[in-house]
């Protein structure tokens, strides 16, 4: 399954897609299937998977800053409840969520 | 006086030089910029400022930054609005990609690491340290931020969050560490040597003040 076209607002849930394309993405692993929330709308940028092979990067991409839960991402986490991690992600990587909760 | 020159002790071998191993990608470099020069796409002399240019970026032009956010409140709100625009400001070119300024405060404390490869703000601050871009910083900075924190000498207590950015894509993130006590009255001049290069990546805080 591949993620939303509809923009994101700040406050939004949004799970990151599970997807292994060949290639250049700027998508981590670790954070694939996770659901975290919206925090900044960054603006469209020319998609790196494109632009790592020499073409123009078009369409271009909205990029968010999203906010997960720290202990949501690692069961083993050892610091305290309430960290966070943010991490920039493009709007094809997202699917609406309703709510957080555990990788699925 | 004998070979040995007339002691005993053991010299161990020689020290590794840093570029004596002509890897793959050194090799791939080296034979791409030749090709580039040779076919005139540009000229050694353009790759050799290119270096001299990287190399005058340091740490300190994000420290004037930061020590400009400590003592103007509006400067403050315009670096944390839009980091480019008031490096700019402040004379800095830096270029097409978005600096981002984070900002510590007595409830968050952040921390920067590019996951994916070494993503850093170059453009302000020149080259990262040699550790930000290693396997096990990268790995552990996401998972066990507190205790990469510990090997730094830096202590959060547990009632503080501790946000880690993960730089991705097409933002460059800088830190703007909490403005040290016992500093009040300080002048720009007097505070930039507090802002250290880790405390920009968030792994310390700012210095703290010599006691007189």
């Amino acid at each position: 399954m591949s993620g939303s076209c509809v923009p994101f607002q700040v406050g939004d849930l949004v799970k990151v897609t599970q997807m292994f394309p060949l290639g250049h993405n700027r998508t981590p692993r670790y954070i694939m299937g996770h659901t975290g929330e919206i925090c900044q709308v960054v603006g469209e940028f020319a998609n790196p998977e494109e632009l790592a092979y020499g073409r123009k990067g078009f369409p271009k991409k909205m990029l968010y800053r999203v906010r997960f839960d720290q202990a949501s991402i690692w069961p083993e986490y050892g610091g305290a409840p309430q960290d966070k991690l943010e991490i920039e992600l493009y709007q094809h990587w997202l699917a609406p969520a309703s709510n957080r909760g555990v990788k699925t | 006086m004998s070979i040995d020159h007339g002691h005993v002790h053991n010299h161990g071998p020689a020290a590794k030089d840093h570029d004596d191993s002509l890897t793959y990608w050194r090799a791939m470099e080296i034979a791409l910029r030749e090709l580039l020069i040779e076919k005139r796409i540009f000229s050694a002399d353009a790759v050799r400022s290119a270096v001299e240019a990287m190399d005058s970026r340091t740490p300190e032009n994000g420290a004037r930054l930061v020590a400009r956010a400590w003592i103007d409140p509006g400067f403050k709100a315009r670096l944390l609005a839009d980091g480019s625009t008031a490096a700019q400001e402040m004379g800095f070119e830096v270029g097409t990609l978005k600096l981002m300024v984070i900002e510590n405060t007595s409830s968050v404390h952040n921390l920067v690491v590019c996951t994916l490869c070494s993503c850093y703000p170059r453009m302000l601050i020149g080259l990262p340290p040699t550790w930000y871009k290693s396997p096990a910083y990268r790995k552990r900075a996401v998972r066990e931020p507190r205790a990469v924190l510990r090997e730094f000498g830096t202590v959060i207590p547990d009632n503080v969050e501790v946000r880690v950015h993960d730089s991705t894509a097409d933002l460059r993130y800088m830190i703007l560490p909490l403005r040290p006590s016992g500093t009040e009255g300080w002048t720009e001049e007097q505070l930039v040597p507090l802002v250290t290069r880790d405390s920009l990546i968030g792994v310390t805080a700012a210095r703290m003040p010599a006691r007189s």
